[in-house]
Parts: structure tokens; sequence; C-alpha cells
């Protein structure tokens, strides 16, 4: 072992001490639970959304390379300009999806605020992204043609 | 013969993503990695400390009943009592805890993404440090993301996990905060080393048709057979941008109020009430609260070295003091600031003989939920701290506490007891 591996390994037990002082106490009310809870955050990205984005980002790529044709329009490649707002509108999805989906029994009676608007302020939000660049790239095709 | 047998399990890992060319996109790289790496670093320890300030807000070591996490130990019973002031010191610092930690998730997802392949890595383990290196990422990643998510949700009131949220959020803080520490420290050599690499300049203002794979590097980030680029670095960092500028610009709004509140387009907390004294933003409904309307035989009992009780006109008779203070909520929104009309504490406190040492036990009529609340000796005598029976030049509503709320600056909202019942002074 050298120095600093000696040095990382103190280092990392120390930190499992500080670690294994908190998971006693976090494990307390429900060890399965949130134990799943932990573990499912853990792997969550890695092995559930990963796979979703990644793979209808690959077919999607697959598919223009398998048809250079449709990959431009007007000579400028519209890719990245579908990915963009599909990403954003997704992570505004994945955040908000609770309020958006309806899920909380308590939002309304504890806030006392309808619980509706969420999914219509979502899609508006969506179709602002979508138009925005749609005009970007309507944009960039009248620049090129100039 | 087992050596050698171990060898070639090294040297053979099973198909699919343990092999490295399996793993092709042309952007990841230590660069790359870096860059968002150096976008968290200063944005989780601000995560670390404003939750840290979130938790002494309660005012945990003051009073059992404020305790939250009433078993934490060594992991905050030397926190230092929460100050009265300044006003609006927990509004920014729960504000900021909140709304960082949602233009964290783009970030946090990317960097996520910018290291995968190391998740089936071959052979899982080297030596010993390795394999304990492995086991605090699965502390640092399962952690970070268990934050989020418990945070994310709760904000949202949807309370789905098995314990309470406060139990979960503050002790998953400390078993994430424990392997970070260790990780920054002994990767931080490699990130600057990273950065030096390349210009971040340079890099945006590199296309789509000048984009090339970083040069291999030692930790096998960098894939052996990258497919043709389909976005630039800068594209790829500038979508990361957007998404966390989305998030904040469709959530600020919640917590800055006035005007910006309906900008929070996605926020719980997004909506206008209306233009009334009484329209601003609801933690919980007298309805949810179990609150029916309060008659003229309410009474507030007074407990000191003597014991008063007082009826809604009596406190009205008794001088009034005016504060104007925002009711800052653990969720991150705000009520805006709001004109509260009331009598001082600390007049209160006199009323009855309390020591200036005494602190309050405050009383709800509500069941359930944050009923009680104990206030420090300083917040009692704080100038600005009210015992409010108005807002905004009306009486209170009944949803805002009516026939009296506590109002102290820079006090978490549930501490803001609403139906205030009974007040009791004493040395603790």
């Amino acid at each position: 072992m050298t120095r600093r591996e000696s040095l990382q390994t103190v280092a990392l037990l120390a930190s499992f001490i500080v670690a294994g002082y908190a998971a006693v106490r976090l494990l307390a009310g429900d060890p399965v639970g949130v134990g799943a809870w932990f573990v499912g955050s853990a792997i969550g990205h890695d092995l559930v959304l990963f796979p979703l984005y990644a793979g209808l980002d690959a077919l999607l790529v697959l598919l223009l390379r398998r048809h250079p044709a449709w990959a431009a329009v007007g000579g400028v490649p519209w890719m990245n300009y579908l990915r963009v707002p599909v990403v954003v509108s997704g992570l505004l999805l994945l955040v908000w999806s609770p309020l958006i989906l309806r899920l909380p029994t308590e939002f309304r009676a504890a806030s006392g605020l309808p619980d509706q608007p969420f999914l219509p302020h979502w899609l508006a939000v969506t179709a602002a992204l979508f138009v925005l660049s749609a005009a970007i790239l309507l944009a960039r095709i009248t620049t090129k043609r100039r | 013969m087992l050596g050698r047998w171990v060898r070639w399990v090294a040297e053979n890992p099973p198909p699919g993503p343990f092999r490295a060319r399996f793993w092709r996109s042309p952007l990841r790289g230590p660069w790359l990695t870096s860059v968002l790496s150096v976008a968290l670093l200063p944005g989780i320890t601000l995560m670390f400390l404003t939750g840290l300030a979130s938790y002494a807000a309660y005012d945990p070591n003051l009073a059992r009943g404020n305790d939250t996490t009433p078993d934490k130990g060594l992991l905050g019973s030397w926190l230092p009592t929460w100050p009265a002031g300044p006003w609006w010191l927990y509004w920014v610092t729960q504000g900021v805890h909140v709304t960082l930690g949602l233009v964290l998730i783009p970030i946090v997802l990317a960097k996520l993404w910018s290291v995968l392949p190391k998740l089936f890595e071959w052979p899982p383990a080297r030596s010993l440090t390795h394999l304990l290196d492995r086991a605090s990422l699965l502390l640092l990643v399962g952690g970070a993301v268990f934050e989020l998510v418990t945070g994310v949700m709760n904000i949202q009131y949807y309370y789905a996990w098995p314990v309470v949220f406060y139990q979960a959020h503050y002790y998953g803080a400390w078993v994430f905060i424990a392997a970070f520490v260790v990780h920054v420290a002994f990767r931080v050599g490699r990130l600057v080393t990273a950065l030096r690499s390349r210009s971040l300049i340079r890099e945006l203002r590199t296309p789509l048709s000048a984009t090339r794979p970083e040069p291999p590097d030692p930790d096998h980030l960098v894939s052996p057979d990258p497919a043709p680029p389909t976005i630039s670095r800068r594209g790829a960092l500038g979508m990361v941008a957007l998404s966390s500028l989305a998030l904040l610009g469709l959530t600020v709004g919640q917590t800055i109020g006035g005007r910006a509140r309906s900008t929070a387009l996605l926020a719980p907390r997004g909506r206008e009430l209306g233009m009334g004294p009484n329209d601003f933003q609801v933690n919980k409904t007298a309805a949810m609260a179990g609150i029916v309307p309060v008659d003229d035989s309410w009474r507030l009992q007074l407990r000191g070295a003597v014991s008063r009780s007082l009826s809604r006109a009596e406190l009205l008779a008794l001088p009034q003091h005016t504060a104007r203070l925002p009711i800052a909520c653990v969720e991150g929104w705000s009520t805006g600031i709001q004109t509260w009309t009331g009598v001082p504490l600390a007049d209160l406190a006199d009323l009855v003989g309390a020591a200036r040492t005494d602190r309050l036990f405050v009383e709800s009529l509500q069941r359930g939920g944050f009923s009680t609340a104990t206030l420090s000796p300083g917040q009692v005598r704080t100038p600005d701290a009210l015992l409010a029976l108005q807002v905004n030049g009306a009486d209170l509503s009944l949803d805002h506490g009516f026939p009296a709320r506590i109002v102290v600056p820079a006090l978490p909202g549930v501490h803001n007891i609403k139906w205030v019942t009974r007040l009791t002074f004493s040395v603790g």
C-alpha cells in the first residue's frame, strides 16, 4: 500500500464511522423501508433513468443515421433542437411530477390552494420551450439561406 | 492457482457495460466531469450549511419539544441557539436551501451520467482501498439522490417514504457529507489536473464540427471507441445550465413573493391569492388543523411569576406594536413581507413578572403537527417579536391564526404558532 492509499483507507474508515453513526439513526424508524429508498437512490439514475433516456436517444440517433436525408431541414441538423426542449421539459416533469400528477393527497387541504393548475402549467412551459427551439431553428435556416 | 484464477477474472469482464467498449459517448472524460464537479462543490457545501442552519433554526437544543430528531446525539447537540435576527435570516437561508437544491438536480444527474462507466468497473475491486472507496461512493451517490428525492417530495406534500421527513433528511445528510468530504479530499488533485487540460473559454467556442474526444485518461472515463459526436461539449453543458435556469426561474418567485410569485409556475406556492389583507400563503388551513371558529369566550392564558387571563379586547387595549416581517417556511416559500400588529412578547412577559432570562412555551388550539414551540429569551425580548392580532390593518383570518398568533423575526414558519391559547414563561 502506498502512503496515499494508507491515508485514503484511514480517511474512508473514519468517514464510515460518521456515516454509520448517522445511518443507525436514519434506519431506526424502518430499516428495510429506508434502506430500500437509499439503495434505490444510489442506483436509480444509473439503472433506471439512464437506460430510459439513453435508449430513447439512441433510437433517435440511429434513425437519423439510417436516413441522413431526414436529419437536416433547410441544411440545418435539427436533432438538438428536439433534444434540448425534451430534456428541459422532462427534468421539470421529473422534479414536479407529484404536483403535476396530483399524487399528494394533503396539498389542497394544507395550503387551501387548488392542485389542478400544475399539469396545464407544465404543458404550457413545454409548449413554450418547443416554440422557442423551433424559432431558433427557423432563424438558423433563414440566415443560412441568405 | 487462486492468484491465476483471480487474474483471469480480472482480465475477462462479463459482456455489456462491464467492457470499456460498451461506453461510446465522445463527450465523457475527466474535463467534462470536473467542470460539473466544480459547480457542485460550492453548491453542495452551501446546501449542507443552509440545511444545518434550517435544523438549528428550530432551536432543537433549547427544548426537547423543538427537536425534530431528538436522538441526534453528536450530530447537532453542539448547535448554538438561533438568533432573533436579522429578520431576513431564515427567509434567505431556507430560500437558498430549497431553490439551490432544485437548481443542482440537473448538474447532479449530468455528473452521474458523466461517471456512469465507473459503476461497471472491472474488476469490481482491485484492492482493499479501492473496495472501501467504492463502498463510499454508494453512500455518496445514494446520499445525494436520497437527499434530493426526500427534499423534492417534501416540498410537494408527497409523504410516500416510510419515516418522518426530518429524520430521513437530517440523518441522510450526515451519511452523505461523511462520504462527500473524503470524496473531495482525495479527488481534488485529479480535478485540478483535469480542469487545466482544456480551456473553458475555448471549449465554449468549439462547435460540434470541431468537437473531439478527450485524450485517454487513467480513470478510463474516455471511451476507447468513441462514436461520432452528435452534440458539442458547450451544447451539453448549455443544456444542463438551461435546465437549472428553468428550475430556478420557475421556482424562486415563491420565495421572493410579491409580484415575483406568479412566475413560479410549477412551484407549490406560485399563486397570488388576491388583494385583501389576509390574502397571502397559508401553511396549514384552520380546517386541516381542526380549528373551529373561536368566539368571545376565548381567553389567552398567560403564565409566569403570576398568571393572567386576557380576552382579545383586553389584548387590543394594550400598547400595540407593528412589525413588517415575512414568514418563511421550511419548504422554501415565504409569505413575502406582511405588516403585523399586536402585543410585543416582551410586554406580555413583563405583565406576568417573567425574568429576562425566561424562555417561552407557546401552545396552540391546533391538534397534531406543530402545535407547540419553545422560544428563547433572546427571541422573546426582541422588539419585533409579537403576539399578533392583526395583519395589514385587519383582524387575522382564521386560516392565519385568529384570534392571535406568534410572529418572530427569522423564526421558521411552523414555530410562528397560530391559534395561540397559552403562553408560559419559565426558566425551562
